[in-house]
């Protein structure tokens, strides 16, 4: 039981895709101007993520191991054509929003990765697992950005105004260099996160030699 | 005449690939600290998309109208198929820039700009010259895009930035000041 809620809790933040493996960093900034954009994108990608690994997993033992990084692709395309035409059919506002970027989700680098380091040696189950905790991952990576330069750029979230009519836009959030910016300062965040995390494990280790 | 400029001048400059449609940020990232083969991977996307532009042309004319939901599918096969044959060639015809490459090559295929190419040549309607300078102007943007960065970084190398910001964080705000950089571009196009 032990392995199966880590491979799950790991996608989210100790191997988080996108803040610690930093991948699928197209989607990440093309889409997130807005929360709602970046929500859409975070579940098309988990559908996919989850098909496709259940998948290859299910089909591990017959993909021949010369071919199957091109196994992987079609697989995976398949299942990016369905998310396609589905939010098509049920959200036509947000699908033309998003635009080319949602057949573009064939080539994050992050879905196959999963396939090739994971899904492709685990069995079905795990796979699974490790395929939900990738993609909650990636949806609160996401989102987070997304929110973060809906507030600044907009002054809303989710489409909700927050700060009434005298809020001053920060425009520059919502076009591309607002992007890169932002999510530099979130990755540096990060790392700061993790650096206090081991200074205080190094201290609590020391410590405890001095108590001994 | 002078829609093909525009095209190209578009693809290159205004809308370059990297910085106003985050195309092609795995390369970008992964491949731009050194400007040897920041230069050398731009020109191999480049041709890659050359080669993609006149596929894809021939599919949507010929097959994609009888069944277009195979767009995506018969696309990934077609630049999948296409780094293979480039990587074939390049080994036959020079072993020593196939070597220089090195896994960068076949990494091609997941490269964004180039599906994102494909689709975004499809989505205007381009024939077949429009397609082919759209794909000069996109893989001479995308090369730009590499070698600007990686000349950045070989000289934030030597300099000295705090030890937290090494790293990934600060090659994404230095892209963040060029992408500034290059909206000054989009000026070009209001005249």
């Amino acid at each position: 039981m032990s392995q199966t809620s880590d491979e799950f809790f790991k996608g989210i933040w100790k191997e988080n895709p996108v803040f610690v493996h930093v991948l699928g960093l197209c989607p990440m900034l093309a889409v997130t101007n807005t929360a709602i954009n970046a929500l859409a994108m975070g579940l098309a990608t988990f559908f996919v993520l989850l098909g496709s690994s259940t998948l290859v997993s299910m089909l591990r033992h017959l993909i021949p191991k010369q071919i199957r990084i091109s196994c992987y692709i079609i697989i995976i395309a398949t299942f990016v054509t369905v998310a396609d035409y589905t939010l098509l059919a049920l959200v036509p506002e947000v699908h033309k929003e998003l635009g080319a970027f949602v057949p573009l989700i064939v080539v994050n680098c992050m879905i196959l990765g999963r396939q090739e380091a994971f899904a492709s040696k685990n069995s079905v189950g795990l796979a699974v697992v490790d395929a939900l905790g990738t993609s909650i991952g990636f949806l609160f990576a996401l989102f987070t950005l997304g929110s973060v330069r809906e507030i600044l750029g907009n002054g809303s979230l989710l489409g909700v105004s927050l700060f009434g009519p005298h809020f001053e836009p920060w425009i520059i959030m919502l076009l591309p260099p607002g992007g890169f910016i932002m999510l530099g300062l979130i990755l540096l965040f990060f790392n700061w996160l993790n650096e206090k995390r081991e200074n205080a494990i190094v201290q609590f280790a020391t410590t405890e030699r001095n108590v001994i | 005449m002078d829609n093909l400029i525009w095209i190209f001048i578009s693809a290159l400059l205004v809308n370059n690939f990297v910085f106003s449609y985050f195309l092609g940020l795995c390369p970008f990232f992964g491949v731009s600290g050194k400007l040897e083969t920041a230069f050398r991977l731009g020109l191999a996307s480049t041709f890659v998309m050359l080669i993609t532009a006149l596929c894809t042309w021939f599919l949507n004319t010929y097959v994609l109208i009888h069944a277009p939901y195979l767009r995506l599918i018969s696309f990934i096969v077609v630049v999948a198929s296409t780094v293979q044959f480039v990587e074939m060639v390049v080994k036959k015809l020079s072993p020593a820039l196939f070597r220089a490459l090195g896994i960068y090559l076949p990494l091609i295929t997941t490269n964004c700009a180039i599906l994102g190419f494909a689709i975004f040549a499809t989505n205007r309607g381009y024939g077949l010259l429009e397609g082919l300078i759209y794909a000069l102007g996109a893989g001479g943007g995308f090369t730009l895009a590499l070698i600007l960065m990686a000349g950045l970084r070989e000289e934030n190398e030597l300099s000295n930035v705090p030890n937290l910001m090494k790293g990934t964080a600060m090659s994404m705000i230095i892209a963040g000041i060029l992408s500034m950089a290059f909206m000054g571009f989009s000026g070009l196009f209001s005249s």
